[in-house]
């Protein structure tokens, strides 16, 4: 290799990765926007939108409820530790309500689906890819993104919402289980405390905390980004059985990345636009 | 083993330029022997994919009601020349017309119109996993036709029934409770619920059994003469080949090597064509 081949090796490959990564980066907002163009046009598959709602909704009931129930009663111990020592137990309700409806419902409850459910449906699809049915769809004049695409984007965006209300309230009631069973606390100081946290932030539209309308608009784009980013993966599948497990591993692994910087965004966001 | 030389190599054309001129040449040509315009005609195609050259140069056509095999070895871009006349992939050079329609210029949209009257065989059936098989036949017609649910079934039982399967121990099954042969028969049953005119079969006879594989060429020697319905077949196996085509053409390379009748083929000279033979 020449001399001038060695000292530019370094700068080709950086610019062959900077081009492929804005290749994926076309193709990944290009299939979000046909997405969101496919979810407002005919046809609509609404029997396949009841499936996936099954499969991402009602399918992911369990964990969520599993993970808010332990994240709550563990968020009351640990909180119950360090206000203990300035006798201020009483905010423990504070403490729980907040970070479950702010932060911890919303993330938590995404990387529970995209775990569970966004790398069943890369899995899936990429099954579907590898034995040529996604092929198949085409042929018969079917467009792979109206009819597998869509349904799950849109189960995905209904669902996660629902999903995190389930966590925030049931992050609520471990905390209480714990703030009654272990620290003697009423279930009224408890409440209460819980509602001045969320109304500390104070309200839109007269009566809707503003926690409550950040923590309900947060999964709206997690879903999204579950959706888009398993379908992504799912639809790009090659190499046979061995590409279905990459494309499992690389979606739960991309939508976590993704949904952990979209929450910092957000926040940033609703304080700018709603607290601020 | 070179391809045969092209008369508008010389020409100072470029690729695109020569095929646009092959596809004239070839419609004023059918016009004087008043022979009907091909089904399907590939002119000078090239595919590329990176640095790796998969097809060169290559130039066919399909008559109506003709049953065309492409022979090769494997990894020769058969089974991609049937993804490229369906507009799944897109050609790095060259044209491709199905019934006068430029595949390669179609838009996703015409492109989906212009496959409503194609069907295809995939090499291993690609049946859909979660459908049952009556669901898999009747696939296209609850996603296109907007008939009663009675005619959908006598439908798709009477195109069971062509393929010599039993619509009645087989309907509510998923496609893995069913060997290979009858998922192939499934297959051919789901690519013809609609009538299309044209046919494409991606290794309809691999990895199945002699006697299996007779009665799938049985089976699409029956299309042909019933249904006039033309085909392409992508194939290595020469005796299946000989059985159901009027039509072959051999690839090597991304080339064609040899293309006309099965008779031909037989008393062919070419060293390549007779390797393959024997």
């Amino acid at each position: 290799m020449s001399l001038a081949a060695t000292v530019t090796a370094p700068f080709r490959y950086v610019s062959r990765r900077a081009r492929t990564l804005a290749w994926h980066a076309q193709s990944y907002f290009g299939l979000l926007g046909r997405a969101l163009q496919g979810s407002v046009t005919r046809p609509f598959y609404l029997r396949d939108l009841t499936v996936q709602l099954d499969v991402v909704g009602v399918g992911s009931i369990g964990i969520v409820l599993l993970t808010g129930l332990f994240t709550g009663m563990v968020l009351a111990l640990q909180s119950a530790v360090e206000l203990r020592q300035f006798g201020a137990e009483i905010y423990i309700g504070r403490l729980v309500g907040a970070s479950a409806v702010r932060e911890l419902g919303p993330v938590l409850t995404a990387l529970m689906v995209t775990g569970r459910a966004g790398s069943g449906i890369a899995a899936e699809l990429g099954a579907m890819r590898v034995t040529e049915q996604i092929d198949a769809l085409k042929t018969m004049g079917v467009d792979p993104v109206r009819k597998l695409v869509v349904p799950r984007f849109l189960a995905c965006l209904i669902a996660l919402p629902l999903l995190t209300i389930i966590t925030d309230l049931i992050a609520i009631l471990g905390g209480l289980l714990i703030a009654v069973a272990k620290l003697d606390l009423s279930v009224d100081l408890y409440m209460r405390s819980v509602y001045l946290a969320l109304a500390q932030t104070g309200f839109t539209l007269g009566f809707l905390s503003i926690d409550f309308v950040s923590g309900f608009l947060k999964p709206i784009v997690f879903g999204a980004i579950i959706a888009v980013t398993s379908c992504y993966f799912g639809l790009g599948t090659t190499g046979g059985t061995e590409g279905v497990g990459r494309a499992a591993t690389g979606t739960v692994v991309t939508s976590s990345i993704f949904i952990l910087m979209s929450d910092y965004f957000l926040t940033q966001l609703i304080i700018a636009l709603l607290i601020e | 083993m070179t391809p045969e030389r092209d008369p508008l190599w010389d020409s100072g054309l470029l690729r695109e330029e020569r095929a646009a001129a092959r596809a004239l040449l070839d419609a004023s040509r059918r016009e004087e022997e008043g022979l009907e315009d091909p089904v399907i005609q590939l002119c000078d195609l090239v595919l590329e994919f990176g640095t790796t050259r998969v097809l060169d140069g290559i130039s066919l056509e399909v008559q109506p009601g003709d049953t065309l095999c492409v022979l090769g070895g494997s990894g020769t871009g058969k089974s991609t020349l049937l993804r490229l006349i369906l507009g799944l992939l897109r050609p790095t050079a060259g044209q491709i017309f199905v019934r006068g329609s430029d595949v390669c210029r179609a838009t996703d949209r015409e492109l989906m119109e212009l496959r409503q009257d194609m069907g295809m065989v995939f090499q291993a059936s690609a049946l859909f996993d979660s459908l049952t098989i009556y669901d898999n036949v009747a696939f296209y017609l609850h996603e296109h036709l907007d008939l009663a649910e009675d005619e959908v079934e006598a439908r798709v039982l009477e195109s069971l029934e062509f393929v010599d399967l039993d619509p009645e121990q087989i309907r509510d099954l998923l496609p893995a409770e069913l060997s290979g042969g009858m998922r192939k028969r499934v297959g051919i049953a789901r690519a013809l619920i609609h009538r299309p005119s044209i046919l494409l079969y991606d290794e309809p006879t691999s990895g199945l059994d002699p006697i299996t594989t007779r009665t799938i060429d049985d089976l699409i020697g029956k299309l042909q003469r019933e249904l006039a319905v033309t085909s392409v077949v992508v194939t290595h196996d020469i005796r299946s080949a000989f059985r159901i085509a009027n039509g072959v053409a051999l690839l090597c390379d991304g080339h064609i090597v040899f293309q006309g009748t099965p008779e031909e083929m037989m008393a062919s000279d070419n060293a390549y064509v007779r390797d393959f033979l024997h």
